[in-house]
């Protein structure tokens, strides 16, 4: 098959499985597992963005951070750029991580607040050799990118705020050229006057160097802005994988129909609003047969019986006992 | 003849004294809320609506807050001029409170059956049974299942959707005239927040007020009767919920209007109002707004502006407010 570099597929994940071993008495036995990811296959498009919404416990931080091996697979695939990432040897593993980047939510948290700016952002670039110039010259040009002044390098954390500190991780992130970021509620933790900047930078960013990125957020406003495709996520499932389009404007899915029911969207009228009842089972126990039956509207005798196959309609999948 | 007017606050003025100086959290605030409405305070981290919320039930700690000055008048009372006791009998009965965290309201060490008896008791006279009843059926009216075994539970055995009605069961049993609910939903996963939205419009009592405080306009979409907007420990804007999305006449509140994403809305590069939120003890002189706003002239620097009407009871503290609507 013949694709050209644009719309090559650079992430592939089959079946993936993330479980956490929940462990009782003096020996620690496994007695079970807080099934986080349990079966999820997904792909991204060079330059590309898919989104991945959910709620508590529904996996999507945990698969973020699986993609980097920042936790252990269970079971499945990751094909990065067509190579198996667990197949990789230490120094390739290296190279990997050069080109899979992570943005977390709290920008805080990820700024060591011993280290300026000017080496938190040039970090990377020493450690892989691939400083041009002096240090100063590579952090201030990175900076730019990312609207901060110069001044900033010899300055410390916690001198800037929220959304300033977010630019400088991002400024670390795309400071070895990576091709795949992940973003994981990059935009929760700032003011709402500050979200709109940084979704911006991270829109301009994605069309200047072709990034792709797995946009991971709870706000399907900020995601339907930003995202191509979006896959909804549910107690470690996927339940809807489409374009932005068709899940925000189609949904088929009860979970997503409810999901963007619940979004308050100022200035329309009162759309008759769909309240699931009960609550988000534990992901240590999901419900038998469909994880969401407990909470669904068209709930039939199957669904609590067996889980759904995947369905078919256009470029959109769905697994849901109603089609 | 009991006015309309249940809470009217003037001139509020909150300060604080820092190791790093002292600033005021909250600057000549002053408001109303009228009997069964439900009044949004919306505004970014720092603009002083949580401060303000909490002087109404005197739960600034102090020091280092210092309520500098304002009336604060609940049914015709300066409710600053009370003292402990007698805020202490308001507290919970009269005025109760939802906070964004139920752990700030639900004691870790006692079992929610106990902690709503002893709510109860505390503000009228009951047996033990009666507040017992009473408590089983406002559980049963926020919809938590299985309450005759849930009375017995602690409040880390119940998700945080569970917690929170509770918060809301606790918040309405007394029959408040007045709620203060401090960003209710926003620790909630979007369709537990939509349950309790739907509980809190179910459950409130023809009269009962609420100030309804965060900073998503989506949830004051959803809520609020009327909105006053708050930028750097002033008020910018107030109007009803519709004169405010539909005609913002405060930069700041049209700045933030068209920068949230919205959810069917184009792909357009954001407008983003630039800059950011300034701290407390480095606001701008004059207007505090007056940094990022694309309307900047001379004046600005010079005095705050003070709140004009625009029209029926929509104000507005902003020099060329007028200008910028006919334009």
């Amino acid at each position: 098959m013949n694709e050209t570099a644009t719309t090559k597929t650079i992430l592939e994940v089959t079946d993936l499985k993330t479980w956490f071993p929940i462990k009782r008495g003096i020996l620690a036995r496994t007695i079970g597992y807080v099934r986080a990811v349990d079966g999820v296959s997904l792909s991204v498009k060079r330059g590309e963005t898919l989104g991945l919404v959910g709620e508590s416990g529904c996996g999507k931080t945990t698969l973020g951070k699986t993609l980097l091996r920042l936790e252990k697979a269970q079971d499945g695939d990751i094909l990065y750029d067509g190579r198996d990432i667990f197949a990789l040897s230490q120094s390739e593993l290296r190279g990997l991580r050069r080109r899979i980047q992570i943005i977390f939510q709290d920008p805080m948290s990820s700024l060591n607040p011993r280290m300026n700016v000017l080496d938190i952002v040039t970090e990377g670039l020493v450690e892989f050799r691939m400083i041009k110039g002096s240090v100063e010259e590579n952090a201030i040009r990175l900076l730019n990118e990312v609207g901060l002044d110069k001044d900033a390098i010899y300055r410390y954390p916690h001198e800037f705020s929220g959304g300033q500190r977010q630019r400088i991780n991002i400024a670390r992130a795309i400071s070895l050229r990576p091709d795949f970021v992940v973003c994981d509620e990059p935009v929760s933790a700032l003011d709402v006057s500050v979200q709109a900047q940084v979704i911006n930078l991270l829109i301009e960013l994605r069309d200047k160097y072709n990034l792709s990125y797995l946009f991971i957020s709870h706000d399907l406003s900020v995601v339907s802005h930003i995202a191509n495709r979006v896959a909804v996520m549910y107690l470690g499932k996927i339940v809807e994988y489409g374009s932005t389009d068709d899940i925000i404007n189609k949904p088929m899915h009860p979970y997503t129909k409810a999901l963007i029911s619940a979004v308050p969207v100022p200035g329309t009228d009162k759309i008759k609003k769909i309240v699931l009842k009960g609550v988000i089972p534990s992901p240590s126990a999901p419900p038998p047969g469909c994880r969401f039956h407990t909470r669904c509207r068209n709930v039939m005798e199957i669904c609590r019986e067996k889980e759904p196959e995947m369905t078919r309609s256009g470029s959109r999948q769905v697994w849901c006992h109603l089609y | 003849m009991m006015s309309t007017q249940l809470l009217k606050i003037n001139n509020l003025t909150v300060a604080f004294r820092t190791d790093e100086g002292v600033f005021n959290a909250v600057d000549d605030v002053s408001f109303h809320i009228n009997r069964g409405e439900i009044v949004g305070l919306v505004g970014e981290s720092g603009c002083g609506k949580t401060v303000t919320a909490l002087s109404i039930l005197r739960l600034i700690p102090s020091p280092p807050g210092i309520i500098e000055k304002g009336e604060i008048s609940f049914n015709d009372r300066d409710l600053l001029k009370f003292d402990a006791t007698q805020i202490r009998k308001i507290r919970g009965k009269a005025i109760s409170m939802i906070f964004q965290e139920p752990s700030t309201a639900l004691s870790p060490l006692q079992r929610i059956g106990r902690q709503m008896v002893e709510a109860l008791q505390l503000h009228e006279k009951l047996s033990k049974k009666e507040a017992w009843n009473i408590a089983e059926n406002w559980l049963e009216k926020v919809r938590i299942p299985d309450v005759g075994e849930r009375m017995f539970a602690y409040p880390h055995q119940l998700s945080g959707g569970m917690q929170q009605r509770i918060m809301i069961a606790m918040a309405l049993m007394l029959e408040p005239e007045l709620i203060i609910a401090d960003e209710p939903t926003t620790a909630l996963d979007v369709t537990i927040q939509a349950q309790v939205f739907e509980l809190i419009r179910e459950m409130r009592q023809e009269q009962t007020s609420i100030l309804l405080i965060t900073h998503d306009m989506g949830v004051i979409w959803e809520m609020c009767d009327r909105v006053l907007v708050m930028y750097a420990s002033r008020i910018a804007e107030e109007g009803t919920k519709t004169s405010i999305f539909s005609e913002p006449a405060h930069p700041y509140t049209r700045g933030l209007l068209k920068s949230i994403p919205k959810l069917k809305g184009t792909k357009e590069r954001l407008k983003a109002i630039p800059g950011q939120v300034p701290s407390p003890l480095q606001y701008p002189s004059g207007c505090h707004f007056r940094d990022r706003c694309p309307h900047e002239f001379e004046r600005c620097a010079k005095e705050a502006p003070q709140l004009i009407n625009l029209s029926d009871g929509h104000k507005v503290a902003c020099f060329i407010a007028n200008k910028l609507i006919e334009a």
